[in-house]
């Protein structure tokens, strides 16, 4: 029995001790994955929190995913990429403002065999009819995030809805994040789209290369998106919109615009002049 | 450096404190439950032996998303707004090592209750008094119950990642942490990080395991 007493006692000090930095200054944040797992929050975040003594805690989901969060009030600030669904938030009343922080762009990664022969393309949806026509496996984010949308926009134009579960076996839908696609895709030879960011920082690409860039519809936007205090009245909206603004801001801008893996920039900041 | 080991040492100490924590609320709840299962007959008795065995294999992802709904700021008790802290993480886990606990602290009760039940019932203690008698008997399957509890805990990650959210710093546990670098294609370093979580959920419940050795051996002329 002491010991059980021993354990209460230390559950006690453990919530205790958990419980210290929830009750400071915190917001949630709802992301999309990419920005979490390129790097740029982990490297940005301390600066804003060192400034303000806010704390930003990021869930890291799809933007699909990221936007429901939002809707249901568990975050209280969204930094996602998915023009349309963000366009559908907006247009419910959930959002009550949204500002371009920065864009990069996506690339279809592929195997340096390249069996559809679309490597060195500039045009994305000529490359996904190739993919296709080749039936050259495919892997696809499934994952209602705003990677997934974009793809599923390419194929729209491409006029085609590949879909495994009609016997086409070379779309590989995975229903995951953008790690475990390019895993995925590594692991398969597989093409996927991705987005520079996640791409630049990933470390197990093993015979992938980028297969296809430069195409402008490839251009990926990231916003960030501020509560409408009607309708979320829980959340934390005031610390919400220091964080926002400071992202829009010239420092904030600088401290996108200034993060870089092996010396390449991952994400141009847009405030001001939106892409 | 300084700050990875700092963030290392951080999550470590939130997956063990996290899973710790789980565990004795769960403990909690398990041992006057278990032994209560052995020494009380009710109607529905029988019921809660079969589900408390029935749930060793309740899925965790399925507990996270069940609390996840709960938890959230528009469900039931949002009001609490527990999603996304660690408190969310302890609920999950113990919810899930509760089962486990119950179910064989009630199989060893079960067998000292036959051996000692009436003995102790002869000695005037009322069937409630019996539970921590009973319990003291079975001591040794106590620590059984609840290294599985903390193994069943420290391993977990469905949940976890569903009602913690994987944030840095505050709900990023060993496992989530895995799954992450996983996910950034860092195989080594999910491969390395996997190795200690191993080797500290091992070298916890050889620990426990080994001080209640001794104690059980030091203790043993008064069973």
């Amino acid at each position: 029995m002491i010991k059980l007493r021993f354990l209460l006692a230390l559950t006690a000090t453990v919530v205790a001790i958990h419980s210290a930095p929830a009750a400071a200054e915190s917001i949630v944040l709802a992301s999309t994955t990419s920005v979490e797992s390129s790097g740029l929050l982990a490297k940005i975040l301390p600066l804003f929190t060192a400034k303000t003594g806010i704390t930003v805690n990021v869930v890291a989901q799809g933007t699909g995913k990221a936007l429901d969060t939002a809707r249901r009030g568990d975050a209280d600030l969204l930094l996602v990429h998915d023009p349309e669904a963000e366009a559908q938030f907006m247009g419910e009343g959930h959002g009550i403002t949204r500002r371009q922080i920065a864009w990069n762009d996506f690339v279809i990664v592929g195997p340096s065999a390249d069996p559809a022969h679309v490597r060195g393309g500039h045009d994305s949806v000529a490359a996904l009819k190739a993919i296709a026509a080749a039936r050259a496996p495919f892997v696809s984010r499934g994952d209602n995030s705003g990677t997934h949308a974009a793809e599923l926009r390419l194929w729209k134009i491409a006029g085609l809805t590949p879909d495994m579960t009609t016997g086409e076996k070379w779309y590989r839908d995975i229903g995951g994040g953008m790690g475990q696609a390019l895993n995925a895709a590594s692991a398969m030879d597989a093409y996927t789209l991705s987005d520079r960011g996640t791409w630049l920082s990933f470390n197990n690409k093993g015979s992938l290369v980028i297969a296809v860039e430069g195409d402008p519809r490839l251009i990926n936007r990231y916003d960030v998106i501020e509560l409408n205090p009607q309708k979320h009245a829980g959340a934390r909206l005031a610390l919400a919109t220091i964080f926002a603004d400071w992202l829009v801001s010239p420092e904030g801008q600088r401290a996108i615009g200034g993060y870089q893996v092996n010396g390449e920039q991952l994400f141009n900041p847009s405030a001001a002049a939106p892409k | 450096m300084a700050g990875e080991l700092g963030e290392f040492l951080r999550i470590v100490e939130i997956s063990i404190g996290v899973s710790l924590a789980a565990t004795a609320i769960a403990a909690a709840v398990s041992l006057p439950m278990g032994a209560a299962l052995a020494i009380f007959s009710f109607r529905g008795r029988r019921l809660l032996v079969v589900l408390a065995n029935a749930f060793f294999g309740l899925p965790p992802v399925v507990v996270g998303l069940v609390l996840y709904l709960a938890l959230s700021r528009s469900g039931p008790l949002g009001f609490l707004q527990l999603l996304y802290t660690p408190q969310a993480m302890v609920i999950a886990q113990a919810i899930l090592a509760a089962p486990i606990m119950t179910a064989l602290i009630h199989r060893a009760s079960e067998r000292a209750w036959a051996r000692y039940g009436d003995e102790l019932i002869c000695d005037g203690a009322s069937r409630l008094q019996a539970i921590p008698q009973i319990l003291r008997i079975v001591r040794a399957d106590l620590l059984t119950a609840m290294l599985a509890g903390f193994g069943r805990t420290i391993s977990e990650v469905g949940a976890v990642i569903l009602v913690g959210g994987n944030i840095r710093g505050l709900t990023r546990t060993m496992t989530t942490a895995i799954a992450l670098q996983t996910s950034q294609g860092e195989l080594s370093l999910a491969l390395a990080l996997g190795a200690v979580l191993i080797g500290i959920s091992i070298s916890i419940s050889a620990t426990v395991f080994a001080l209640a050795g001794s104690a059980r051996m030091a203790g043993s002329d008064e069973a």
